[in-house]
């Protein structure tokens, strides 16, 4: 071999090997740039503090209640007069919102990847595939749409509470995104079981009652839980459906046919309508790191619990 | 598998039956969405809807910038996200040992496609925009604003990043489908390692690198999130001319018409560009998802 050959060959793999660093880069720059953005509310009094010494954006001012018209209240009211920034009215809306996605949509997503990888026949497992992968091509944005001027619209008339556009609504609507990724995680472990398992039930003299509810659903029970944890992460940081459906009103309450305000859709609402640099944008910046935090632990934790089950049964198979 | 828990779906209907069930509520919301923007959307569908203007603010007329602008977008992301993605999955599938590395890349590139759309939105506002857009300003323009600013580049920039796991997994699914034989039939006849990926690899790969940028393609055109604060504009009737400008885009023109107080009287307008976007993006996957397949079964006959 020419050495002009092997020095092409190395040059090469020396750059294969530093474009391949542009995810790591990307998430560390991701990372350094939202702390940049985020964390002069910790010591920038500039930004703590508005023009005449009043607290608006301390810790204390964002996560305790504060004297609102005589009362105890968390409010969200970055352009009022004194600028309220009760960060846990977004906290909760995320929170209330996400929780009533799940509990629509992972039933559903978990039921019916145990039909479709356990009792489907060939050709309706051809339809369900496709069509959860039809699901998951939908834009946030349609559903969002379709939450705002379909769904509303029933959730009045059929359940008759108004405004239409509220925390359930924005819930259903954000099921509907978070369906095929429980479904697909469920499915795919749920595809992983070893023959061996259900045998040695039976074999044993389990009956088939059992060895579903003994055997089959504990041994993918890891796989499920990652699925259910995967579909929060995606949830949580979802923008547009929740957006454009919950109705974004800055006030905390429990009720969940309330409008609600969340993380991902405030920093999306206002974000545009800001100076740079100043406290309120500063605020959202600090909101994105938070949301980046929270979905970081999630997938990390889904992903820890897939490949850990994954390799478990790797070794029985 | 099949064969044994086909006896238990014998006796135990109850539990089949409810699976049954939510299987086809899952498939019945499917077709709810599609019947309603399709029944809907088809009526204000027209030629000149997809090559006109918007008129009236944007409750009337067409779309068509915003078509012009969702191309020259997904284009732009597109150039930028498929080398990067297309090398990353080359690294990992060809050079890649087993060591921290390696680990590191995937750990990355895992964690990237799990940060939220609107997370992207911000960095792209705080790094492209801020530090990139202003540090271009200052050293070209003599601080005059020209890329300190939501522009088209910026937007598309920030889709690639959002795109470029979904570039990079689907390549090394098909890298992971070329056979060893002719990998080593290359160095056996001399080829180094270059030579054999430029010649061998990547033209045999090729339809697997489409089906990735493709893919990249349709969820790019589908986030809005990230294009918030990044480039996108209510109204420009004024087509982009250079990527530092703004522009319109199909995504983000259904989010403002939605927004906009007299919905009723959009609500057309509306329907119509839901369906122009649901069926850019379904063509899209089914190209995707043809090749494919068609790629799955030629390797399944070597």
């Amino acid at each position: 071999m020419s050495s002009k050959r092997i020095l092409t060959d190395k040059i090469f793999e020396y750059l294969v090997t530093i474009i391949a660093l542009t995810a790591v880069i990307a998430v560390i720059l991701i990372f350094v740039f939202i702390v940049k953005e985020a964390f002069p509310i910790f010591f920038d009094n500039e930004i703590r503090y508005d023009g005449k010494g009043n607290e608006i954006a301390t810790m204390s001012k964002m996560f305790l209640p504060q004297v609102i018209d005589g009362q105890l209240d968390f409010r969200w009211q970055p352009t009022s007069d004194i600028p309220k920034f009760g960060l846990l009215v977004l906290i909760v809306g995320s929170i209330k919102v996400t929780f009533i996605s799940i509990i629509f949509a992972a039933p559903l997503a978990i039921s019916a990847a145990i039909y479709s990888s356990q009792f489907a026949g060939r050709v309706f497992k051809e339809i369900i595939k496709p069509a959860i992968e039809l699901l998951a091509g939908i834009p946030s944005v349609v559903l969002g749409f379709f939450a705002l001027i379909v769904l509303a619209n029933w959730v009045e008339k059929v359940l008759g509470v108004k405004p239409g556009l509220n925390t359930f609504t924005a819930g259903i609507a954000l099921g509907i995104a978070v369906i095929p990724i429980i479904f697909t995680i469920t499915e795919d472990s749920l595809s992983s079981v070893p023959k061996s398992y259900v045998e040695a039930s039976l074999a044993l003299g389990a009956n088939k009652n059992q060895t579903i509810w003994r055997v089959l659903i504990p041994a993918v029970s890891p796989g499920i839980f990652a699925g259910v944890v995967l579909g929060f992460g995606r949830a949580i940081g979802e923008t547009m459906i929740v957006l454009m459906a919950s109705g974004n009103a800055g006030i905390l309450s429990a009720d969940f046919f309330d409008p609600a305000k969340t993380m991902p859709s405030t920093i999306a609402v206002e974000m545009g309508e800001i100076a740079t640099g100043g406290t309120h944008y500063t605020v959202l910046f600090f909101i994105g790191f938070m949301l980046f935090t929270f979905t970081f632990i999630l997938n990390y934790i889904g992903d820890f619990v897939v490949h850990r089950f994954k390799k478990k049964l790797a070794g029985l198979r | 598998m099949t064969q044994v828990v086909y006896k238990i779906k014998k006796k135990f209907n109850s539990f089949v039956l409810v699976t049954f069930l939510a299987t086809l509520i899952i498939l019945l919301i499917l077709g709810v969405i599609f019947y309603d923007i399709i029944s809907q959307g088809i009526s204000h569908l027209s030629w000149e809807f997809l090559c006109d203007k918007p008129a009236e603010e944007i409750r009337m007329g067409g779309i068509f910038p915003a078509i012009f602008g969702t191309a020259l977008l997904v284009l732009v992301m597109t150039v930028a996200v498929v080398p990067i993605g297309v090398i990353t999955a080359i690294y990992l599938h060809e050079y890649a040992k087993n060591n921290k590395l390696t680990r590191l890349i995937r750990v990355a590139v895992n964690n990237l496609a799990g940060v939220p759309a609107i997370v992207f939105g911000l960095f792209g506002l705080g790094f492209f925009i801020q530090f990139i857009g202003h540090g271009i300003d200052n050293m070209f323009y003599g601080g005059e604003i020209v890329y300190g600013r939501p522009a088209i580049i910026w937007a598309s920039l920030t889709l690639a990043l959002l795109t470029l796991p979904v570039v990079i997994v689907t390549t090394e699914e098909a890298l992971r489908n070329i056979s060893k034989d002719i990998r080593e039939a290359s160095f056996a006849l001399g080829a180094t390692k270059f030579q054999t990926i430029m010649r061998i690899i990547i033209p045999n790969c090729l339809s697997g690198i489409i089906t990735g940028a493709i893919l990249a393609i349709s969820r790019g055109a589908g986030e809005v999130a990230p294009i918030l604060f990044t480039g996108a504009a209510d109204l420009l009737p004024k087509l982009p001319t250079s990527l530092s400008d703004q522009f319109m885009d199909l995504k983000f023109h259904i989010f403002v018409l939605a927004q906009s107080p007299d919905v009723k009287n959009s609500t057309p307008v509306l329907y119509s560009t839901v369906l122009v976007l649901l069926l850019l993006i379904f063509i899209l996957n089914l190209i995707a998802f043809i090749l494919r397949s068609q790629l799955r079964r030629k390797f399944k006959s070597h």
